[in-house]
């Protein structure tokens, strides 16, 4: 397996990134390590093969996003938007999370071992997200599909105008958004809860997780609802 | 009054100006369903708009060219700005982005085929790329809207440039709407939704806020495709002046300004009327944001929103547009608004079915709900037989063709072998309120309303 290494105090950001596009699958690269990052934005986005890149240090916005059977490791925190739209593969966060983490993923694995920022699986359509520490407000607003794991505890308005996703909190939630309800825990939940923790490699009683779903009541128009949300 | 004198009879019925009949509709529906109108086309208003300029044409002040013998050009280049590879069309008209969802597959193939054989661009719309759509394309625009609805790297890929999508002319602000009659099976598939919901699109991206995050989104778009495809930036005719500037700011190859008389296929009517300016007042703002960055030239502009006709495809581009792109026209041209459809050698009366939906042929906007009577938009599987791509393709290649040729006729009469040549200088206005939106003179005099004095 050949591995190679890029220093982005020294190599632009651009060559790395066409590696990763172009050489890394022609010539069989199947691990790649960027050293330097320094919060550079955009490091290994538009992965279409399955290489392990590994950052060490900070990325800024977008690290891993759109990724396609990659494995993206950060050994630090991340940026706005980390793995965003990513469609299979999976991005592994050693610190914390800022805004709009897991963005419309369609699927794969992203997982935060610290807290995330505002609106954490926002636009969610697929995929799982698992985050060992808190999540900020509007977390999984207008999520269509998917699974999210909270560990922490979950912000304001939770869940807002949900679609089919499916979110699971551990700790408190200040308040769930509009069109989310707390529903129980049936054996296949936790049985989801199980597995996922199992994949993020967390530690939890899975019984300890409520479920949040949507209750479906904005999936059509009705002029008698409540509209003050 | 004595018992035996007639009462006055009155001469007049005097309607209400402030309650005319449309009010006392409007009154009336929102009385009895508590539900604001949600329609389809663009501001049906009467707004200033193209036909309130005219061409000066050549005389002996200026030197025309032969009207069909003399060489016109009409290559138009996009996205010369950062791209490898910038977009090369043999016209300058475009066709606005439409979802497959609001349109059938049927008519996505017809934009495509029309298109490629003409020689300019289609654009996908909410809802992600179709196969039919890219494989009838030879140039295809991939839209990246706020709801990201089966928006896919691999299409990233497949595109030959991306238009970052901020707003729509018809409702800068708002996100897309697709009812639940038009949510088929297929459209529910590509935008990971249950069948037959009521669709609301997100009126924000969900993972940038403001100029300064798009410009790292947009140079993410860069970094996935290794610089090569050019980046368009989509706004609503609102603050145009600012928003072009920043959209440049942010980073765009191209910008494309649309104007409030832009379409939609669902929209509340009250932001379709009341939100957004026209496009003749927007085309000034972005050619002026881009000239006082000097960027004219440097970033192309594209204006949309009720071009219909070559002459309003000049008169763009004399304002500084370097194309125009166009929705709804495409739509009539397949035959939106028609009185009948053309199907197996012989035309189909349809007046029926547009008085089943409560309108009449010329008067229809009711795309939302998905039962065009001439199969545009529908995801009905027997309405949408009603436009085969075949058909379609031949009278939108002709709507395009007829569109170059009188915009290389009035070129030619202002003496220009390029039709970006034409330039504000041939251009004067027919009222005051074009004459200060556009800020050309009143035909016949030197006067531009808080330009210049009279």
């Amino acid at each position: 397996m050949e591995r190679m290494s890029f220093d982005l105090a020294q190599v632009p950001l651009r060559e790395v990134n066409t590696f990763l596009h172009k050489d890394a699958p022609s010539r069989g690269v199947l691990q790649v390590v960027v050293t330097n990052p320094d919060g550079a934005h955009n490091i290994a986005v538009g992965l279409d093969c399955p290489v392990d890149v590994e950052v060490h240090g900070h990325a800024g916005y977008y690290a891993g996003g759109m990724n396609k059977t990659g494995t993206v490791t950060i050994f630090g925190s991340a940026g706005t938007g980390v793995a965003e739209n990513m469609m299979s593969g999976r991005v592994h966060v050693k610190g914390f999370a800022s805004n709009g983490a897991g963005a419309s993923m369609h699927g794969g694995l992203l997982v935060i071992d610290g807290d995330a920022g505002l609106r954490c699986g926002i636009s969610l359509k697929g995929g799982d997200i698992v985050v060992g520490g808190s999540v900020g407000s509007f977390s999984a607003f207008m999520a269509q599909a998917g699974r999210m794991v909270i560990c922490g505890d979950a912000g304001d308005a939770l869940g807002d105008s949900l679609y089919e996703a499916v979110l699971y909190v551990r700790g408190n939630i200040k308040s769930l958004g509009a069109d989310a309800q707390i529903e129980p825990m049936t054996e296949a939940d936790i049985a989801t809860v199980k597995e996922l923790l199992a994949a993020a490699g967390m530690q939890h009683d899975p019984h300890d997780f409520k479920r949040v779903a949507s209750a479906r009541s904005l999936y059509h128009w009705n002029a008698d609802a409540d509209q003050e949300y | 009054m004595s018992s035996n004198e007639h009462p006055a009879k009155p001469v007049v019925k005097e309607e209400s100006f402030g309650y005319d009949r449309k009010t006392i509709d409007y009154i009336r529906n929102a009385a009895a369903h508590g539900l604001y109108e949600i329609r389809g086309m663009g501001a049906k208003r009467r707004l200033p708009n193209f036909d309130d300029l005219v061409f000066l044409g050549a005389s002996l002040s200026r030197y025309p060219l032969e009207g069909y013998r003399e060489k016109c050009s009409t290559k138009t280049v996009l996205g010369t700005r950062f791209a490898k590879k910038p977009i090369e069309l043999d016209i300058p008209i475009t066709i606005a982005g439409m979802s497959f969802g609001s349109l059938s597959a049927n008519v996505k193939e017809a934009l495509g085929r029309a298109a490629s054989e003409v020689g300019t661009s289609t654009t996908t719309g909410d809802g992600g790329m179709t196969q039919e759509e890219r494989q009838s394309s030879k140039t295809l625009v991939y839209q990246c809207l706020p709801s990201r609805y089966g928006f896919n790297p691999d299409d990233v890929r497949r595109a030959d440039a991306i238009e970052m999508v901020i707003g729509q002319g018809a409702k800068p602000g708002g996100g897309g709407m697709l009812l639940g009659q038009k949510v088929s099976p297929r459209v529910a598939a590509m935008r990971t939704l249950p069948a037959g919901i009521d669709q609301r699109s997100a009126c924000r991206h969900p993972d940038w806020t403001g100029p300064d995050d798009l410009a790292i989104k947009i140079h993410e778009m860069r970094e996935l495709t290794d610089w090569e495809k050019p980046i368009y930036v989509k706004v609503g005719a609102t603050r145009t002046f600012n928003d072009v500037k920043l959209a440049v700011h942010s980073g765009a190859d191209v910008v494309v300004v649309d104007g409030m008389q832009g379409g939609t296929a669902a929209t509340q009517t009250c932001f379709i009327e009341h939100v957004g300016i026209p496009t003749l007042a927007a085309v000034r703002q972005a050619v002026d944001a881009l000239e006082d960055l000097d960027m004219k030239g440097k970033v192309q502009l594209i204006v949309s929103g009720g071009i219909r006709s070559g002459p309003d495809v000049a008169k763009a581009l004399a304002m500084g547009a370097d194309a125009v792109s166009i929705g709804q026209g495409v739509l009539i041209a397949l035959g939106c608004n028609h009185d009948s459809y053309y199907r197996d050698g012989a035309h189909h009366d349809a007046t029926a079915d547009y008085a089943a939906l409560g309108t009449a042929p010329g008067y229809c906007h009711h795309c939302h709900t998905g039962k065009c009577p001439v199969g545009i938009t529908t995801q009905d599987a027997v309405l949408e037989q009603r436009l085969t791509p075949k058909v379609g393709a031949r009278h939108l290649k002709n709507y395009l063709k007829t569109l170059n040729m009188e915009l290389t006729t009035i070129a030619r009469a202002c003496g220009k072998q390029n039709v970006h040549h034409l330039e504000r200088e041939d251009l004067v206005a027919l009222t005051l309120e074009a004459a200060a939106m556009a800020r050309v003179p009143l035909a016949g005099t030197n006067w531009i309303p808080g330009v210049s004095g009279f």
